[in-house]
C-alpha cells in the first residue's frame, strides 16, 4: 500500500517519488525518525524507569514505617549489600540516596518523558493532520539523548559513595561535599549532574520541535481555536521547556566546576567541613544555586501537569459527548498558567532569608497563579454537567483525576502564602501536596491517556475488569499514602528524615502514620501489577478493535488506520470544525469527526 | 527565493558592510570609553551595556534580519526578553532585599566594623 | 511498504507564518540560548555585587588581545552574511569564499582564546584562583564551545554538505541562512561578554 501524500498548500513542494524500499530492523525499529516509534520507545522506557523510581520509593518506605529494623527481603539485602543495608538495616546514606534518586528519576526519567516524550510524540502531530513532527531525525536524537542521561543516572547507584544523596534539589554546599570531596567524574553527583545535562537537552531539542510542528503543520482549515486542548497544553509545556531549562543546564555545569574543577560558584568563604577549612577561593553564593535551580523547577512542575489537564480534557469531552465548556478560557488560562510560571519560583525560598518586600511579590505572583488553575479545574468540572457520562476505565481516571488535582492545588495555597510557610516549609506536608498533584493527579491522567489511546496504537483492547480493578485499587491506596502526610506536615515533622521522625518527640503521636503509609504504599505497589499484566497481555492476546475510531472521538488522531502507518493519513486531512463536535442534531453517527467535511 | 530577491540581497551587501563598519567604530568607542576612569562604576557600566546594546541591536536587526522578520518570531523574542530581565532583576532584587546582615549570605563570618560600598 | 515522508514547509515558507520551518526552529534555540547566557549573567552579577573587591578586566586579562578577537568575530559575522547574501545572487563561488573567510576568523578567535587561556593557567590564574576567574573561564569557555560548534557546522555546509546546491539550492540557501543566525548570535553574545568581562571597572 503506497503512502503518497500531497499538502494542502500549493506552495509546497509536490511529492518527490523515490522508491519504495523496505528499511532495516535498525531503521525501522531502533533508529526510527517516525514520530509514532519515538513516542512508544518513549514511552516504554519512561514506564521502566517509572517502575524502578516507584520500587526505590517502597523500600525507602520499609525503614520510615520499620526503622533500624533490618528488611525482611534476604535475597534483596544481600544483592544490595553490607554497604547498603549493613546486616539487612539501611544505611543513612543509603536512605539518602534513594530519596534523591526517586525524584530525581520519578520527574526527569519517568512523567516528563511520558508525558511530552511519549504522548507529545505519538498524538501531536496525529492530532494536527500531519505526517510526522517538523525535524524527524532531530526527534530521533532527543530520544536517544534521553536514554544516554538515563543510562548516566542508572549507573550512578554503582560507583563508590553511591548515587546523589542532597536531595533532588541538589542544594549546595552540601551537594558539592556529598559524601566525599572528591574531583572526579565518576562520582554520583556528578553524575547526577551529567545525567541532568543530557536530559535538559533532550527537552530543549523535543521542545523545539514541538513547537515547529504545531505552529508550522497545522493542516488546511486547523485554525488555533479549533486545536484540541491537549495540542495547546503540549505547545504551552514546549514553551516551558524551552525557555526556563538552560538556566539549570548552565548552573549544573557550575556545580560541576565546584566538585571537579574547585570552584567556588556556590561556596561561600569560610566554610569548614569535617573540621577543616575547604581549601577553595570562596565568595561564591548558595543561594545562586537555588535561585536557577528554581527558575527551572517551577516551571517544570507545570510541565509535569499541562500535559495531564490535556489528556483529561480530551477523555472528558470524548465520554461525555459533549464540548469541553469554556474552551477559551482553557486556551487563555492555559497560556496565561505558563507565562506566570515563570515568575513565582522563589516561593520555594521563602525561608531562605529572603526580605519581605521580595517575599510579598512571589507571594503575590504564586497567588496569581491558582486563577488559571482554578479556572481550567472548573472549566473541566463544569464539562461534566448536562452530559452523557461513559464510565469507561479512560474515563474513570480522568474523573478521579479532578478532585485529586483539587487537593493538590488547594494544599498548595498555604505553601504559596509566606507566613504559613514558615510552619510548613521542608515538612511532611509539602511532600503530600506535590505527591496529590503528581500521583493521582498527573499519573492517573497519564494512565487514563495509555488505556484511551492504546486500540489506536495497538489495534488491540486493554481488559475492562483488569483497568477497573486497577483504578479502583490505586485511588484508594494513593489516598492511603498521600493524605497522612498532611497530618504528619502539620504536627511539624521534617521531611528527608531517616527514621521518619523516630527521634523527635513532637513526631511522636503520628509516628504510626508511617506504617499506615508504607503498608498503602506497598499495596499499592500490588495494584499495578494489574496494570502491568493487562498492559501485556492486552499487547498480544487482547480484543482486537474493529473499527478505527472504537471510542467515537471527533479529534484526527481517530481518522487514520489503526495503527497508523508510515506517512499517518491516507489522504491528508482538511479540518471543518472544531475539536469537539459532539451530539450534534442531525449528524449521522451523532457526533462530526474534525475532518468530515460539511454534509456528508 | 526569486529573482527581485537577488536584487534586494545586491542592496543589502552595501548595507552589510556598512553595519561592519559601525561595528568596528562601537567597538573602539567601547574600549576608548573604557580608559576613562573619570565615568566612575555606576556610570561605566550603563556607558558598557548601552554601547553593547547598540552593537547588539546593529547585528540583530540586520545580520539576523530581526527589523523585517515575522511577527512570531517577534513575540518569541519579546517572551525570551521578558523572562531574561525578570530572571536577572529577580535575582538581583532578592540580593538587594535581604534580611539583616548587609553582605546577605555570602560569607559565613560576621561583617566587619568598617565601612563598605554595598 | 515505507514511503518517504515529505515534510512541506523545508523550501518554502508557511503562507500564514511567513516562516519555514528550519527558521523557526534556530529561533527558538537561540531563544533558549539566550537564557542559557542569560543564567551566567546573572551569576556574575550576583558574584559581582556579593563581593567585597571585584578585579578589573584591565588589571587581570587580556584586553589587547579580547579587542582583536571582538574585531575578528564582528568581521567574521560580516562575511557570514554576504556568504548567504552570495547564494541568494545565485554565485556558489562567492559563498564559498566568503564562508571559508568566515571559518578563518573562527579559526583566528579560538587561536587567540587558547593564547589567553594559556597566559592565565602559566600564571596559576586557574578557575579556582577566584569567582571572578571562575564565572571567566566558564562564560568564555562556553562561548568558545559555541564558537566551536559553529565552525562544525560551517565547515560541513562549506564542504560535504554544500552538495545541496545543485540538488535542492532554495533548501540549501535556508540552511546557510539557518547556520549564520547562529553565527550571528554567537557574535552577539561575545559582544555583550567583552565588556562585562574585560572593561568594566573593578570594585
Amino acid at each position: 500500500m503506497s503512502q503518497t501524500a500531497t499538502i494542502g498548500y500549493p506552495e509546497a513542494h509536490p511529492h518527490i517519488d523515490v522508491p519504495h524500499h523496505e528499511l532495516s530492523f535498525w531503521r525501522k525499529y531502533i533508529f526510527s525518525t517516525d514520530h509514532k516509534v519515538i513516542g512508544i520507545q518513549y514511552g516504554l522506557t519512561a514506564l521502566i524507569f517509572l517502575f524502578f523510581g516507584f520500587c526505590l520509593m517502597l523500600l525507602m518506605r520499609w525503614q520510615l514505617a520499620y526503622p533500624g529494623k533490618p528488611l525482611p527481603l534476604h535475597f534483596l539485602t544481600r544483592w544490595l549489600g553490607d554497604t547498603r543495608m549493613p546486616g539487612g538495616i539501611m544505611a543513612p546514606e543509603f536512605y539518602n540516596q534513594l530519596g534523591a534518586m526517586h525524584g530525581t528519576i520519578m520527574i526527569f526519567l519517568g512523567v516528563v518523558p511520558l508525558a511530552v516524550g511519549a504522548f507529545g510524540n505519538y498524538l501531536v502531530p496525529l492530532q494536527i493532520g500531519a505526517q510526522d513532527m517538523a525535524f524527524p531525525k532531530l526527534n530521533m536524537s532527543s530520544y536517544w539523548v534521553y536514554f544516554v542521561g538515563g543510562v548516566v543516572m542508572l549507573c550512578s547507584f554503582f560507583v563508590p559513595g553511591g548515587s546523589a544523596q542532597s536531595g533532588w534539589t541538589s542544594y549546595p554546599p552540601l551537594a558539592v561535599i556529598n559524601p566525599t570531596i572528591s574531583h572526579s567524574l565518576f562520582t554520583g553527583q556528578a553524575m547526577w549532574l551529567t545525567g541532568m545535562v543530557f536530559l535538559i537537552t533532550s527537552s530543549l531539542l523535543g521542545s523545539i520541535n514541538t513547537i515547529t510542528t504545531i505552529v508550522q503543520l497545522r493542516a488546511k482549515g486547523l485554525h488555533w481555536m479549533r486545536l484540541p486542548f491537549f495540542v495547546w497544553a503540549q505547545l504551552v509545556t514546549g514553551f516551558l521547556l524551552l525557555l526556563a531549562f538552560p538556566p539549570l543546564e548552565a548552573a549544573g555545569i557550575m556545580q560541576l566546576m565546584d566538585r571537579l574543577a574547585s570552584t567556588s560558584f556556590f561556596l561561600p568563604s569560610g566554610l569548614v567541613v569535617g573540621g577543616k577549612a575547604l581549601n577553595v577561593s570562596g565568595g561564591g553564593s548558595a543561594l545562586l544555586w537555588q535561585h536557577l535551580f528554581w527558575f527551572l523547577a517551577h516551571p517544570e512542575v507545570y510541565v509535569l501537569i499541562l500535559p495531564a489537564m490535556g489528556i483529561v480534557g480530551e477523555i472528558i469531552a470524548n465520554n461525555t459527548r459533549k464540548p469541553l465548556w469554556g474552551y477559551k478560557s482553557l486556551v487563555y488560562s492555559v497560556i496565561f498558567l505558563g507565562f506566570m510560571s515563570f515568575i513565582v519560583w522563589a516561593h520555594h525560598m521563602f525561608l531562605t532569608g529572603m526580605g519581605t518586600t521580595i517575599n510579598a511579590f512571589f507571594q503575590t505572583t504564586t497567588m496569581i497563579i491558582s486563577i488559571p488553575s482554578i479556572i481550567i479545574l472548573t472549566a473541566l468540572i463544569l464539562s461534566l454537567w448536562g452530559g452523557s457520562i461513559r464510565f469507561t476505565v479512560p474515563m474513570l481516571f480522568a474523573l478521579a483525576f479532578l478532585p485529586m488535582f483539587g487537593i493538590g492545588g488547594l494544599t498548595g495555597l498555604p505553601l504559596g502564602l509566606a507566613t504559613a510557610d514558615i510552619q510548613l516549609h521542608d515538612t511532611y506536608y509539602v511532600i503530600g501536596h506535590f505527591h496529590y498533584v503528581v500521583a493521582p493527579g498527573t499519573l492517573f491522567a497519564l494512565f487514563a491517556g495509555i488505556y484511551y489511546w492504546f486500540p489506536k496504537v495497538t489495534g488491540r483492547k486493554m481488559n475492562d475488569t483488569l483497568g477497573k480493578l486497577h483504578f479502583w485499587g490505586s485511588l484508594i491506596f494513593m489516598n492511603g499514602v498521600f493524605m497522612p502526610m498532611f497530618i504528619m506536615g502539620l504536627a511539624g515533622v521534617s521531611r528527608r528524615l531517616y527514621d521518619g521522625g523516630a527521634s523527635y518527640l513532637h513526631a511522636e503521636h503520628v509516628l504510626v502514620l508511617n506504617k499506615v503509609m508504607s503498608h498503602s504504599a506497598w499495596a499499592l505497589g500490588v495494584v499495578q501489577l494489574i496494570f502491568i499484566v493487562n498492559f501485556f497481555w492486552a499487547l498480544f492476546a487482547g480484543q482486537k478493535v474493529t473499527n478505527d475510531n472504537p471510542w467515537e472521538a471527533t479529534t484526527l488522531e481517530w481518522a487514520t488506520p489503526t495503527p497508523p502507518p508510515h506517512g499517518n493519513f491516507l489522504k491528508v486531512p482538511t479540518v471543518y470544525r472544531g475539536p469537539y463536535e459532539y451530539s450534534v442534531p442531525g449528524a449521522r453517527y451523532g457526533f462530526l469527526p474534525q475532518n468530515q467535511p460539511e454534509g456528508a | 527565493m526569486s529573482a527581485h530577491a537577488a536584487e534586494s540581497a545586491h542592496k543589502q551587501t552595501r548595507i552589510y558592510r556598512i553595519i561592519g563598519a559601525v561595528l568596528f567604530a562601537a567597538t573602539g568607542a567601547t574600549v576608548a570609553a573604557a580608559e576613562w576612569h573619570h565615568l566612575g562604576i555606576t556610570l561605566g557600566i550603563f556607558v558598557a551595556v548601552f554601547i553593547a546594546t547598540f552593537k547588539g541591536s546593529l547585528v540583530a536587526g540586520y545580520f539576523m534580519h530581526l527589523f523585517t522578520e515575522r511577527q512570531a518570531i517577534h513575540w518569541v523574542l519579546m517572551l525570551t526578553a521578558f523572562f531574561f530581565v525578570a530572571m536577572i532583576g529577580l535575582i538581583m532584587w532578592t540580593h538587594r532585599d535581604q534580611q539583616g546582615q548587609p553582605h546577605g549570605i555570602f560569607t559565613t563570618s560576621p561583617p566587619a566594623a568598617q565601612p563598605h560600598s554595598e | 511498504m515505507s514511503a518517504a515522508i515529505e515534510i512541506p514547509y523545508n523550501s518554502t515558507e508557511r503562507p500564514d507564518t511567513g516562516l519555514y520551518n528550519a527558521k523557526l526552529g534556530v529561533w527558538l534555540f537561540l531563544a533558549s540560548e539566550v537564557m542559557l547566557f542569560g543564567a551566567l549573567f546573572s551569576t556574575y552579577v550576583l558574584l559581582r555585587t556579593g563581593a567585597d573587591t571585584w578585579p578589573s578586566g584591565a588589571q587581570t586579562l587580556n584586553v589587547p588581545l579580547a579587542t582583536f578577537n571582538t574585531f575578528i568575530l564582528i568581521g567574521s559575522s560580516v562575511t557570514m552574511v554576504m556568504s548567504w547574501a552570495s547564494l541568494q545572487m545565485k554565485s556558489f563561488a562567492r559563498f564559498r569564499l566568503f564562508l571559508g573567510l568566515t571559518l578563518l576568523c573562527g579559526l583566528i578567535f579560538l587561536v587567540a582564546k587558547g593564547f589567553e587561556y594559556h597566559e592565565h593557567i602559566m600564571k596559576g590564574e586557574l578557575p579556582s584562583y577566584s569567582t571572578f576567574f571562575a564565572i571567566y573561564f566558564v562564560m568564555t569557555g562556553l562561548h568558545g564551545l559555541h564558537v566551536i560548534g559553529g565552525l562544525i557546522v560551517n565547515g560541513y555546509l562549506w564542504g560535504p554538505g554544500a552538495k545541496m546546491w545543485r540538488t535542492d539550492p532554495a533548501r540549501f540557501t535556508n540552511r546557510i541562512e539557518v547556520a549564520g543566525l547562529y553565527w550571528h548570535f554567537v557574535d552577539l553574545v561575545w559582544i555583550f561578554l567583552f565588556p562585562t568581562l574585560y572593561l568594566l571597572p573593578g570594585k
